[in-house]
C-alpha cells in the first residue's frame, strides 16, 4: 500500500512539475511589465479608432454638403 | 458619425480583447506557451474575413434581385475589407508559425518545405486569390451595369469556392494547423478553456464590427464619388 501511494505521489509530482515547466511569461505578470504592453497596444488601437472617427465625420460632412 | 452605437460597441469589445486577452489565465500548453493568446487576434482575422465575405455574397444576390446600384457598391467594398482581413490573417499566421511549427533541428528556411504543404495554407491562399481575381475582373469592365452584373455573379462563385478551399478540404486532411481532421479546438467547448472562450467570442464580434465600420466608410465614400461624377 505504501509503495502504491509512493508511486502515485511520484506520478502526480512528475505531472505537476511538467505542468509548471511550461515556459509562460510569469515574470512579466509578476513585475507588471505586461501592463506596458497593454498600454502600447491600447494606444495604437486608440489612434486607429480616432482616425476612423475623423474619417467618419468628414464623410458625414461631405454627405450633408452635396 | 452615423448610427454610432455598434461602432462604440466594436471599439469597447476590442479594448476588452486587448486587456483581457493579455491578462487572463490561459492553458499551459508546452508547444504554444503564451502564443496561445494569438487566438484572440490571428483567428479572429479569419472569422472576420468569413463574415465580411458572407455579407458581400448577400449583397451580390440582393443586387441581382433588385438591380439597385448601392448593393453592387456594398458587395465590392465588403469583399475588399474581407481580403484585407484575410491578408492580415495570413501575415499573423506566418509570424505565429515561425515560432511554433519550425523544426528546431533545421533552419527556418529548410523547414519551409513542410510548412508550404499545409492544406490550410494552400486552401486559404486559393480562397484569397479567387477573391483577388474578383477585384481584377470587376475593375477591368468599363460599363457600369455590365460590371455590376458580372461581378455579382462571379462573387457568388467565389463564395462557393470558400466551401471546398477553407471549410471542407483542410478539415479532412492532417495538418500542423489546428482545426484539421481532429476537429476545431477553438470552437469545441471541450478543448478551449472557458476562460479563453470568454475573450474569443467578444474578440470575433469586435474585430468584425471594426471591419464593417471600415467597409461602410468606403461605401459612403464611393457613393459620394459617383454622385460627383454624375453631376
Amino acid at each position: 500500500m505504501k509503495k502504491l501511494i509512493a508511486i502515485f505521489t511520484f506520478i502526480f509530482l512528475v505531472f505537476f512539475a511538467n505542468a509548471q515547466d511550461v515556459k509562460m511569461a510569469d515574470i512579466m505578470k509578476e513585475n507588471g511589465k505586461i501592463y506596458v504592453v497593454i498600454a502600447v497596444m491600447l494606444t495604437i488601437l486608440g489612434g486607429l479608432v480616432l482616425y476612423l472617427i475623423r474619417l467618419d465625420r468628414k464623410i458625414s460632412k461631405l454627405e450633408r454638403n452635396k | 458619425m452615423r448610427k454610432s452605437w455598434w461602432k462604440i460597441l466594436g471599439v469597447l469589445l476590442l479594448v476588452y480583447t486587448f486587456i483581457a486577452g493579455l491578462l487572463i489565465e490561459v492553458p499551459r500548453n508546452p508547444q504554444l506557451e503564451e502564443t496561445i493568446r494569438n487566438l484572440f487576434f490571428h483567428v479572429c482575422m479569419w472569422f472576420g474575413m468569413m463574415i465580411l465575405f458572407i455579407v458581400s455574397f448577400v449583397r451580390a444576390i440582393m443586387y441581382l434581385r433588385t438591380n439597385k446600384h448601392i448593393h453592387d457598391i456594398a458587395s465590392r467594398q465588403y469583399a475588399g475589407v474581407g481580403i484585407l482581413f484575410g491578408v492580415l490573417g495570413y501575415l499573423t499566421g506566418a509570424i505565429w508559425m515561425s515560432y511554433t511549427w519550425i523544426d528546431s533541428n533545421k533552419s527556418i528556411f529548410n523547414s519551409f518545405d513542410t510548412i508550404a504543404r499545409e492544406p490550410k495554407l494552400i486552401g486559404a491562399a486559393i480562397a484569397l486569390l479567387v477573391y483577388a481575381a474578383y477585384l481584377v475582373l470587376r475593375d477591368s469592365i468599363q460599363d457600369i451595369d455590365k460590371r455590376a452584373r458580372i461581378s455579382a455573379v462571379y462573387n457568388i462563385f467565389a463564395f462557393a469556392m470558400l466551401f471546398p478551399s477553407i471549410w471542407i478540404i483542410p478539415r479532412l486532411l492532417d495538418s500542423l494547423h489546428p482545426g484539421g481532421s481532429e476537429g476545431n479546438p477553438a470552437l469545441d467547448p471541450g478543448s478551449a478553456s472557458a476562460n479563453m472562450r470568454l475573450v474569443f467570442y467578444p474578440a470575433i464580434a469586435g474585430w468584425t464590427l471594426i471591419g464593417v465600420w471600415i467597409a461602410t466608410l468606403k461605401i459612403r465614400m464611393k457613393i459620394i464619388h459617383e454622385q460627383k461624377l454624375s453631376q
